[in-house]
């Protein structure tokens, strides 16, 4: 097991390496943010003074490795826009992204798990159809138009929530979350449920075939030949076969939400790291883009590497697998 | 085999009616010049006084417009007709391009085996861990924006998906004993992938390509919206909606409204006929 853990820590870090390379690379290589930061009429002379200035006269490995030597200092350069440190910046719309995915992931679990249930325990029912549709439904629709239309239904018609923001925020631990006042709440409702729409419908065709699976199982039948009520069977016996697949998917599932975040965050202007990103690209400030990634791909990392993890311990056919 | 293929596909009536949708939505998109009431970017034909019309009103020349018109006093209907042209284009070029270039890989990977097959799937491996969304931007952040640049990175984000699923198919058909055949007539490894696996691998390829069209279609509204696909001189349904966003909130829904359904109805019928695919061409059925 330890053998196990040690390969697997070392690969991720053998993927960190590879992916800081490419994103450098790629972020670095191509275009000159020296036309956008300086002013056109400047002539050579300054330019000059400023690439020296930022490092960007250097070569590109030698700036390569002053990068890396930095980043594991947590050091990813100065935001060429703000002037300030980039991955502070990132830290600081940090939290935001993260209790906006937090949010649409509890909405698709605690709406998913029960719907999937209902569908698959009722799959021939009107109820269950009408679910299912609306898993094929969220599956299909752009994350984006869905955002929009939520906006225009609850926000422009109804009147009922607001557009953008986070609303007034609250220090929970130091750290600023909008969930503890009611305004901060519907200011997240809607991006949240946006977010969710994806991972709901996952949620929902997991549980249903996982539900459509297990009540056919001896287990099952013995548990309904002793006796038991119907809920007990479905809430414990049933659930807990479920909830294994279910759990691994969203674990797996929360790297993409964060992804996904950029999206929502645009069009709910909800002040995340996301939004930061797009802000960034549209004025090529590559070090908060480079810092982006790379926290990222560590979180990708990080995330792939714990599941991988509590599948071997889970499941010992897999370590063997992998140290044969 | 044509015959009994289609009867089966055609067994089930929704799938029959995504196909005559799409099939309606692409005929829209190959004859957008000819049938649309407007060139919507000719910019002589707009009037400043028709902007922001609802829909089925008359403009001040007296022509109507069905879906209303945008800001600057363009057709929507035009509009959506020519943006359905430019995202099917897009996405069509860049699912031929990466299917090409996944399928040939992952043929490769499994017909020679070893480190080129170690180094390629690693590397599927390393990228499908992460979403394509990222992944995209990444690119589209590096490469600017185009319509070169934005099939560049659809390209880079499918192949991924075709070589693993190529691959996988090739494993299974490269055991078979007509392979062992052609192997036995001496005949070139490029003849024996392209003329003989491949045929034979096709069925969850083709599966794959239709399904990565709607994804393609959708990944670049969404870039597009998020103003980095497309340009502005060739907007796609993406950028319509996008620019239709700025007058939603003041109740001018029809600007981003009706492109969004324009794409949803691209996307479903897509899917419904991906999904009668798969089920008439699983191969588990085939008997």
């Amino acid at each position: 097991m330890l053998s196990h853990i040690a390969h697997r820590v070392l690969q991720s870090f053998g993927v960190l390496a590879v992916m800081s390379l490419l994103v450098f690379a790629g972020v670095y290589a191509v275009g000159n943010p020296m036309d956008i930061l300086v002013n056109p009429q400047s002539d050579q002379s300054e330019i000059a003074r400023a690439t020296a200035a930022l490092g960007l006269d250097r070569p590109l490995f030698e700036q390569y490795f002053i990068f890396i030597g930095h980043a594991v200092t947590g050091d990813l350069g100065k935001s060429f826009a703000f002037n300030v440190p980039a991955i502070g910046l990132i830290l600081e719309r940090m939290p935001a992204t993260l209790e906006l995915a937090t949010a649409a992931m509890l909405i698709a679990v605690l709406l998913g798990i029960p719907l999937g249930l209902w569908a698959g325990l009722k799959p021939r029912s009107a109820a269950g159809r009408t679910i299912m549709a609306g898993s094929v439904l969220g599956f299909s629709l752009p994350t984006f138009w869905v955002g929009l239309m939520l906006i225009l239904v609850f926000s422009v018609w109804l009147g009922w929530l607001p557009t953008s923001g986070r609303g007034p925020t609250v220090n929970l631990l130091g750290i600023p979350v909008s969930f503890l006042t009611a305004e901060g709440l519907r200011h997240l409702a809607l991006p949240a449920a946006n977010l969710a729409l994806f991972n709901l419908s996952l949620v929902i065709r997991l549980t249903r075939s996982g539900t459509r699976e297990a009540i056919g199982q001896d287990y099952v039948r013995f548990a309904r030949a002793k006796g038991l009520t119907e809920t007990r069977i479905v809430g414990v016996h049933v659930l807990r076969n479920v909830l294994v697949p279910v759990v691994t998917v969203v674990g797996v599932e929360f790297g993409s939400v964060i992804a996904f975040a950029v999206v929502t965050e645009s069009i709910f202007a909800w002040p995340g790291m996301g939004k930061l990103l797009i802000d960034s690209i549209n004025v090529l400030d590559r070090p908060v883009i480079v810092a982006y990634l790379c926290l990222v791909v560590a979180l990708f990392v990080a995330i792939n590497l714990l599941v991988d993890l509590a599948y071997s311990w889970l499941d010992p056919r897999v370590r063997l697998g992998a140290t044969r | 085999m044509t015959r009994r293929f289609a009867a089966e596909f055609a067994a089930s009536r929704i799938a029959l009616l995504g196909l005559a949708l799409l099939s309606l939505l692409l005929l829209a998109a190959l004859l957008a010049p000819w049938i649309s009431p407007q060139d919507p970017y000719d910019l002589a034909r707009l009037e400043l006084l028709d902007s922001r019309l609802p829909p089925l009103a008359h403009s001040a020349a007296g022509a109507i417009h069905w879906l209303g018109t945008d800001d600057q006093g363009r057709d929507m209907l035009s509009a959506i007709l020519y943006g359905l042209r430019t995202s099917v284009a897009v996405a069509f070029a860049s699912t031929i391009l990466g299917l090409a270039i996944g399928v040939s890989l992952g043929l490769a990977a499994a017909w020679f085996g070893g480190w080129l097959d170690a180094l390629l799937m690693r590397l599927a491996d390393l990228q499908l861990s992460f979403p394509s969304i990222l992944i995209a931007l990444v690119l589209l952040a590096v490469l600017g924006q185009g319509v070169d640049k934005i099939i560049a990175a659809l390209v880079a984000v499918q192949w991924a998906y075709y070589a693993r699923t190529a691959r996988a198919a090739a494993l299974i058909e490269r055991r078979k004993e007509y392979i062992d055949a052609v192997v036995a007539l001496a005949f070139s490894n490029t003849r024996i992938i392209f003329r003989h696996l491949l045929p034979n691998c096709a069925p969850p390829i083709i599966v794959l390509a239709t399904v990565q069209v709607a994804a393609a279609i959708t990944l670049e509204a969404t870039l597009s919206f998020l103003g980095l696909g497309l340009p502005i001189t060739q907007p796609s349904l993406g950028l319509l909606i996008s620019n239709g966003f700025n007058y939603l909130l003041s109740g001018h829904y029809w600007i981003s409204v009706f492109p969004g359904i324009a794409l949803l109805a691209a996307v479903v019928s897509i899917n419904l006929v991906a999904d009668r695919l798969r089920e008439v061409l699983d191969p588990h059925k085939l008997r």
